[in-house]
């Protein structure tokens, strides 16, 4: 979690990510933000991420992105 | 029944509905909506219901496809060791893609051969004509059954939902027939997906006192624009467009303004009175604007304008192209010496294009309408790549990127750039288009403005009065909703006879400046057409 963290703290700096459950919703982050994120967190984590993902559940908050950052680990 | 502003729909079919829905006991609430609906498709479309059918019936088999595809992986996977699961998901997501591959050929094998067959066929003819070939094929007409490029996206996100796992496959027709037909969306959308209206269409509740008002509120604010402003403008703007360059840069100035208003007076009041209408049987709709005039980019423009269709096109074109293997590999290779803004934004930038060639068509087959879709790709895809020098222009000279001036300015240049494009929109071919925003430049004058020829165009003084009224009214509730105010609750809190004084004003305002009757011929709906 604390790597991810890392990951979104350099990627959007004024942003409370550890309490901001709108990332989507709230449109803080765009869709080519979001190409961005998932090329860094595929390279970190070392996983792929599918185009089915990519929905405000899973990344509207840090937690959500590290629910689904676990599970895809665990089905690779 | 031309459209949902017009006197049949308002006073005699939707009465009747509400009276049948509400008199049935909850159960057959649903059934009382989908006659309704179909009822509603056979009155426009006649005998091209037929369509309609077949894309639901097919889109119900081919969803309980996918869906036991996905029980037999489950299945499997469950009772598998961890080395072969892998192999399962991938066998398993093979033969659920042949289905998806077999429903989407079918929609869109429809979708294409009534909408873009004749387009095709002359454009193979001309290059024939310019090889000297003959004969030239004979070009295909097809009467377009009402909304078919609508539920044509529905049904495409349902099984692309169904597919992904997203949402289950629909166990009982009728509610899947429901989505595909409700009725206030058939025409000109929203585009709205099945999870978010199966429950709330199936569920038959009483129309209360409370929905019935805000539904009626919303449809009353939907005529405004409608009937008030985008109706009036009608025969100004025909002139100007149907002579293209016979005027003056000024008047296709005019022109420009008067069609953006139209469009957006026409459009955004039809999705009033298809959300009220969709409000008094207790249905929330999905929004299809949120003030989009107060954009201050292109991007922004269009996640404001046309929502349903910007996030369709988004999660079902954008992101499986831009996250495709081969992009993904580009935003990988290009990371280290493009960095991450500029790496991403280039598998963006081939998405985008993707997105706004199919968005240019999906309004229409005709060049017009693809020189549309390009003009807003080359805007956005320029407004992104210049973001970081812009920025750091800005932040040299010391600009204030939010001070009012500023944003005014911006909302003000993304206003008259989406004209712009209005005008090709509009425009009769991609060459009249182009020149009319040539002649705007090129052969500027007032002289049409001083010498009186703009009250001669088909609408006098009085008619640009009680379009500047109209348009300032709405201009003003835009505001106050900008700033978060909930006007509808607001004028609920009111004491009774100043609620009642609002309502009288509002329908005396539609009854009195509307422009109907003899001598007025009110514009179609421009997206029923698509």
């Amino acid at each position: 979690m604390e790597e991810l963290m890392d990951i979104l703290q350099e990627f959007e700096p004024g942003v409370d990510f550890e309490h901001c459950t709108d990332l989507i919703d709230g449109k803080i982050l765009n869709s080519l933000e979001i190409l961005s994120l998932v090329a860094e967190i595929e390279d970190v984590f070392d996983i792929t991420i599918p185009t089915v993902e990519i929905a405000p559940d899973n990344f509207n908050s840090a937690q959500a992105m590290w629910n689904m950052i676990c599970r895809l680990q665990e089905e690779e | 029944m031309t459209s949902y502003c017009s006197f049949p729909f308002l006073f005699l079919f939707l009465p009747a509905v509400i009276a049948v829905y509400q008199l049935m006991p909850e159960k057959k609430r649903p059934y009382v909506l989908l006659v309704a609906s179909y009822l509603f498709f056979w009155l426009i479309s006649g005998k091209l219901l037929v369509f309609l059918l077949f894309t639901t019936a097919s889109i119900y088999s081919i969803g309980k496809r996918l869906d036991r595809e996905g029980e037999k992986k489950d299945a499997l996977l469950k009772t598998a060791p961890r080395e072969e699961k892998k192999a399962i998901r991938q066998l398993c997501q093979k033969n659920q893609r042949r289905w998806l591959a077999l429903g989407i050929f079918l929609q869109l094998g429809i979708l294409l051969t009534i909408k873009y067959s004749g387009f095709f066929v002359e454009n193979i003819n001309q290059l024939l004509k310019w090889q000297q070939i003959e004969p030239l094929i004979k070009v295909p007409q097809f009467v377009m059954p009402i909304g078919i490029s609508f539920y044509t996206l529905q049904a495409f996100s349902y099984l692309t939902d169904v597919y992904r796992g997203v949402t289950k496959a629909e166990p009982k027709l009728s509610r899947l027939a429901l989505y595909m037909s409700f009725f206030p969306g058939l025409m000109e959308g929203p585009i709205c997906r099945y999870r978010d209206m199966a429950d709330q269409l199936s569920a038959g509740g009483k129309i209360t006192y409370h929905q019935l008002t805000y539904g009626v509120q919303r449809i009353l604010y939907g005529m405004i624009k409608k009937v008030v402003i985008a109706d009036r403008l009608n025969p100004l703007v025909q002139e100007l467009f149907d002579s293209g360059t016979a005027y003056d840069g000024g008047l296709m100035f005019v022109a420009l303004f008067a069609f953006t208003c139209q469009e957006y007076m026409e459009f955004s009041g039809t999705m009033d009175v298809v959300i009220g209408t969709a409000q008094i049987f207790g249905i929330k709709m999905a929004e299809n604007f949120e003030r989009p005039f107060f954009s201050r980019t292109i991007s922004e423009f269009w996640r404001r304008w046309h929502i349903t269709l910007g996030t369709w096109f988004k999660d079902y074109i954008f992101y499986p192209v831009s996250m495709a293997g081969p992009m993904k590999k580009l935003t990988k290779n290009t990371r280290k010496s493009l960095g991450s803004y500029y790496s991403p934004l280039l598998a963006g930038t081939v998405a985008l294009f993707c997105v706004w060639s199919l968005n240019g068509l999906w309004h229409g087959a005709g060049w017009n309408y693809i020189g549309f879709g390009m003009f807003h790709f080359v805007l956005i895809a320029l407004g992104n790549f210049v973001e970081p020098p812009v920025a750091w222009a800005a932040r040299k000279i010391g600009l204030q990127r939010e001070c009012f001036p500023w944003r005014l300015f911006q909302m003000l240049r993304t206003a008259f750039l989406v004209g712009m494009g209005e005008v090709i929109f509009r425009a009769s071919s991609l060459q009249q288009g182009l020149q009319m925003l040539k002649t705007m430049f090129t052969s500027f004058s007032l002289s049409s403005v001083k010498d009186g020829t703009l009250f001669a165009l088909g609408i006098d003084r009085h008619d640009f009065l009680i379009t500047a009224v109209a348009l300032c009214l709405v201009l003003t509730v835009s505001i106050l909703q900008e700033r978060g105010i909930k006007i509808r609750d607001y004028i609920a809190a009111q004491k009774t006879p100043v609620r009642w004084l609002i309502y009288y004003g509002a329908v005396l305002f539609v009854v009195v400046f509307g422009a109907y009757g003899n001598g007025y011929l009110p514009i179609d709906p421009i997206y029923a057409g698509f």
